[in-house]
C-alpha cells in the first residue's frame, strides 16, 4: 500500500511524497514506513508509543480514529494512507 | 524567504477582510526550495472553530487530506499557511505556536483592524516552522517577497 508523506517530514523518508510498505494492518503499515525510516519515529510517536495527538493517519476517506478497529483495521494493497498533521492556531 | 505572487497575496488578505471579525485560515500550495517556500495558489479552509473564531482557528483534518491531494494533482506541495489576527497584531501568539505542527512551513499571519463591522487588512507576516522535532521547534521570522506581474 502507499502511506502519503507530508512535506514537514519528508526530510526523514528520503524527500518522498510516497512511500510503498507491506502490511496487513494500519499499524502495520506504519511499522513498515518507521522500520525503513527510523527518524520518522520520534515525529510520528510519543515517548510511550502512542501516535502523537496532532498526528491524523486517514485510511483513503477516513480518519482511523473513528474506525472500530482504529491501528488495528485491516488494510488491503489498493488502500492509501494519508499522514496529515493537525493546523490550528489563533491569537 | 517567503516569496509569493501579488495576486495570491491580495488574495489571502482579502480573505480576512471578509471573515472580519472572525478568523479566516487557509492553505499555501507551492514548493519548497533551498532558498525558500515558494508559493502558487493559495486555498481557502473553513474555520471549524465555530465557537470562537472570533480569535481561534482549526482546519478539519480532512479537508486538509483533501487539499493535499488537489495539490499533489497540480505538482504543488503544502508549503504553509495562512490566518488573520482580527484586531491583533501579525504576531503569532502562544495558541500559534503551541498548534504548529508542519515544520518547514510557512506560518503568514495577517491582521485586520476594524469596528467589529467592517475590517481593513494591515500588516501581513510570515513566520517559517524551524527545528527538528516537536520539542525543538520554533517560529523565526521570515521575510516576504511579493512578486509583481510574476509566475513563482
Amino acid at each position: 500500500m502507499t502511506i502519503h508523506i507530508p512535506t514537514p517530514l519528508r526530510a526523514y523518508t528520503d524527500r518522498q511524497e510516497a512511500v510503498t510498505v507491506t502490511g496487513t494492518t494500519v499499524a502495520a503499515a506504519l511499522e513498515a514506513l518507521v522500520t525503513q525510516f527510523p527518524d520518522l519515529r520520534n515525529n510520528l510517536y510519543s515517548a510511550d508509543g502512542k501516535l502523537r495527538s496532532f498526528v491524523n493517519i486517514y485510511l483513503n476517506d477516513d480518519d482511523i480514529r473513528y474506525l472500530p478497529a482504529k491501528e488495528e483495521t485491516a488494510v488491503a494493497e489498493s488502500d492509501e494512507l494519508t499522514i496529515i498533521p493537525s493546523i490550528a492556531g489563533g491569537r | 524567504m517567503l516569496k509569493i505572487s501579488y495576486t495570491e497575496y491580495e488574495t489571502l488578505r482579502a480573505h480576512g477582510v471578509e471573515t472580519y471579525p472572525y478568523e479566516c485560515c487557509g492553505v499555501l500550495l507551492g514548493h519548497s526550495t533551498e532558498a525558500g517556500n515558494e508559493v502558487v495558489e493559495t486555498v481557502r479552509a473553513g474555520n471549524t472553530r465555530t465557537d470562537s473564531a472570533h480569535n481561534r482557528y482549526h482546519i478539519a483534518p480532512e479537508e486538509l487530506v483533501k487539499i493535499q491531494r488537489h495539490a499533489r494533482k497540480l505538482g504543488l506541495d503544502i508549503v504553509g499557511f495562512y490566518h488573520s489576527h482580527p484586531d491583533h497584531p501579525a504576531m503569532w501568539s502562544s495558541t500559534d505556536f503551541a498548534e504548529a505542527h508542519w515544520l518547514g512551513c510557512s506560518y503568514l499571519i495577517t491582521r485586520v483592524a476594524g469596528d467589529k463591522t467592517a475590517g481593513v487588512s494591515e500588516d501581513t507576516n510570515s513566520f517559517l516552522l524551524t527545528g527538528t522535532s516537536e520539542e525543538d521547534k520554533r517560529f523565526e521570522p521570515e521575510p516576504i517577497e511579493i512578486l509583481i506581474n510574476e509566475t513563482v
